[in-house]
């Protein structure tokens, strides 16, 4: 903004400060234009989503299983809980290993080899597709079994969870002043104590923010659960069952020939988004009112 | 800086636990002193120590035992495959599950055409968006539009792959693709059949896909770059152009590249949405409007379809294929961006 101020010496020929000031409107054109054309993908989505989604979300949506062919209404509340219980177990999978990876990463094997190795592999982790991550939990856990089942959708999208969390709580934790954790010891205060207390204490705010955005990652995951959880019609609670996802009702409905089942895909879209909206907003609160703003 | 803030509080509390405890070291020099008592105490305290650095450690691990376990699974998954086709299966376009026989070539090529015209589309609005954030947005705005390509890194794809069935495809369809079979047809890459689905509208998807995460380590890099390149490129009397063309573009470039590399693993694994929008028919065609197939969608499409154990095998090998490429793409694009912004720790993106 500064160069507004400055003026090129009289010396230059003005031809040649022509073309530079040309040169500085172009380029700021350009990365105005660019981040314009970026924004309009985004808005056009939302307006869709609103547009078509919202007139067909109802009760029914929330409460009922999809109907069969050919008759209209049905919902995919089936979907919407398998939603919930797959993430149920991805979470209970994915948090504690994550965060326990990432107080290694940052507490225990600090600077050391093994740390960073963990780090880049975590980091290289998060780059494997999704639809890897599925033929691999299917090879894993479906093929011995012998069935799809909501267990094995869980555990592909809990593997899917570890590394977002386990970077997110390693850098957290970095940020705790060192002496924090020099006090606690110095009072005499065992390692484990401190760690949990004092330090995983302290950063909390952005390690809760970080397991969120691993939530909301996976929350959408659809390739995962493709011939993991494999998609049920019918109300299912079993983890030993196929179960029914959102994402994955999704997918089915808005490539199948129906209008009727168009009308849902765009409505689940809309809730699938709002749930990953809200909690995705709900972290930026609570990280931009924590103690550790500066990093989230 | 916010840091500091949280300074106080913890030491305060600290401060009150320490009271009682300095207050009882002057008596530490008898034997029955209070604090010898607590340090004999703390003997199973090391061993709970002991304990919880083994179990955290082991979550550690745990990581490695996760690439382990999927390599090792995709490759006894693919053995049968493998043996029978060997290398050449990369270089073969057969995919005929009728008769046995296999060959990934259509796949790989659609997976390279639809990332690559990704990237084209992409990484030039990825950076103007950078720039523009980094260095020309006023304050205000600088925080709600972040925000704002974040969220696009958000949306699931299988949204993405919706919005573009009856939204993107139409559009493409009928305005974008006579447009550019009328101009750029001669090259033929664009001419007709024109199905609005296809490898354009896939590298289209994708590019809107890989905006925000291309654009939001390049502004990670940028940001990185001292303050002082810029203004000793301002001094010299350089435009603010000139100022982020010397001073920050060319300080950021390796990082940047290391941005769009890795752009280039999310494009290469990116399922859903392209399944939805490629067309899916395994043939290699020089038009870019025809219908094509990539490495992510033919696993999704056909892997619970998969009738015997070569055709299943065939598949997992594509899935093998893809995990060494992105694993190697990945690695060099975060050994690239750790190279610029070492010290200043990378999000996890």
């Amino acid at each position: 903004m500064a160069a507004r101020e400055l003026r090129a010496p009289r010396r230059l020929r003005s031809s040649n400060r022509i073309r530079r000031m040309l040169a500085n409107h172009l380029a700021t054109t350009a990365a105005v234009a660019s981040t314009i054309l970026v924004m309009a993908p985004l808005v056009a989505i939302f307006f869709y989503l609103l547009y078509k989604g919202a007139s067909s979300l109802n009760l029914a949506f929330f409460t009922r299983p999809p109907a069969p062919v050919g008759e209209t209404g049905g919902g995919m509340g089936n979907a919407i809980l398998g939603s919930a219980i797959l993430l149920g177990i991805a979470s209970a999978l994915g948090v504690p290993i994550g965060i326990a990876a990432g107080i290694y990463v940052a507490e225990f094997g600090r600077g050391g080899r093994l740390a960073n190795t963990i780090r880049f592999t975590a980091d290289v982790l998060n780059g494997v597709p999704s639809i890897v991550m599925g033929v691999s939990v299917y090879a894993l856990i479906v093929l011995p079994q012998k069935h799809f089942s909501a267990f094995s959708g869980g555990v592909a999208l809990g593997i899917m969870m570890i590394p977002t969390i386990t970077r997110t709580t390693e850098e957290m934790l970095l940020m705790v002043p060192l002496s924090v954790r020099e006090a606690a010891l110095g009072l005499g205060v065992p390692r484990w104590r401190s760690v949990l207390s004092i330090t995983l204490r302290t950063a909390s705010p952005g390690v809760i923010t970080g397991c969120m955005l691993a939530f909301a990652r996976v929350a959408g995951e659809t390739a995962p659960l493709l011939f993991t959880a494999f998609g049920n019609q019918f109300w299912s609670t079993s983890i030993n069952q196929p179960i029914a996802a959102l994402p994955l009702q999704i997918f089915v409905y808005a490539t199948s020939p129906y209008d009727d089942w168009h009308r849902l895909a765009w409505a689940g879209s809309l809730v699938l988004i709002l749930l990953i909206v809200v909690s995705v907003g709900l972290v930026r609160y609570v990280a931009g009112r924590g103690v550790l703003r500066g990093a989230s | 800086m916010e840091i500091r803030i949280q300074v106080p509080n913890v030491a305060g509390e600290s401060e009150r636990i320490q009271k009682p405890a300095g207050s009882s070291f002057p008596d530490s020099g008898s034997s029955q002193s209070p604090a010898r008592a607590f340090l004999q105490s703390r003997r199973s305290s090391a061993f709970a120590d002991r304990i919880f650095s083994a179990v955290i450690l082991l979550c550690a691990l745990c990581i490695f035992a996760i690439v382990a376990l999927i390599l090792y699974e995709l490759v006894s998954g693919s053995r049968l495959s493998i043996d029978k086709f060997g290398v050449a299966f990369f270089f073969r376009s057969a995919w005929d599950p009728v008769n046995g026989d296999y060959g990934a070539f259509p796949f790989i090529y659609g997976t390279l055409v639809s990332s690559i015209l990704a990237l084209i589309i992409a990484v030039p609005l990825a950076v103007g968006v950078a720039v523009f954030l980094t260095e020309m947005c006023p304050g205000f705005l600088r925080a709600p539009l972040a925000f704002v390509t974040e969220l696009l890194a958000a949306i699931p794809s299988v949204v993405y792959g919706l919005w573009a069935i009856f939204v993107l495809v139409p559009l493409l369809r009928d305005s974008v693709n006579p447009f550019l079979i009328r101009v750029l047809g001669w090259s033929g890459l664009f001419v007709e059949p024109n199905y609005g689905v296809g490898m354009f509208a896939g590298g289209v998807i994708l590019a809107i896909m890989i905006l925000p995460i291309v654009s939001s380590l390049t502004r990670e890099v940028i940001s990185a770059v001292p303050q002082a390149q810029r203004e000793a490129a301002l001094a010299l009397g350089a435009t603010r152009w000139e100022m982020i063309r010397m001073g920050v573009l060319r300080n950021a470039r390796i990082g940047i590249v290391g941005a769009i590399i890795l752009g280039l693993g999310r494009a290469l694994g990116e399922t859903m949405a392209v399944t939805m929008v490629i067309g899916n028919r395994p043939e290699i065609s020089r038009s870019l409007l025809d219908l094509g197939y990539s490495m992510a969608s033919v696993i999704a499409n056909e892997f619970s379809e998969a009738s015997d154990n070569l055709y299943l095998s065939a598949l997992i090998e594509i899935g093998l294929a893809l995990f060494i490429v992105t694993i190697v793409v990945n690695a060099l694009a975060r050994v690239l961006v750790w190279a610029v912004t070492r010290g200043a720790p990378v999000r996890g993106a």
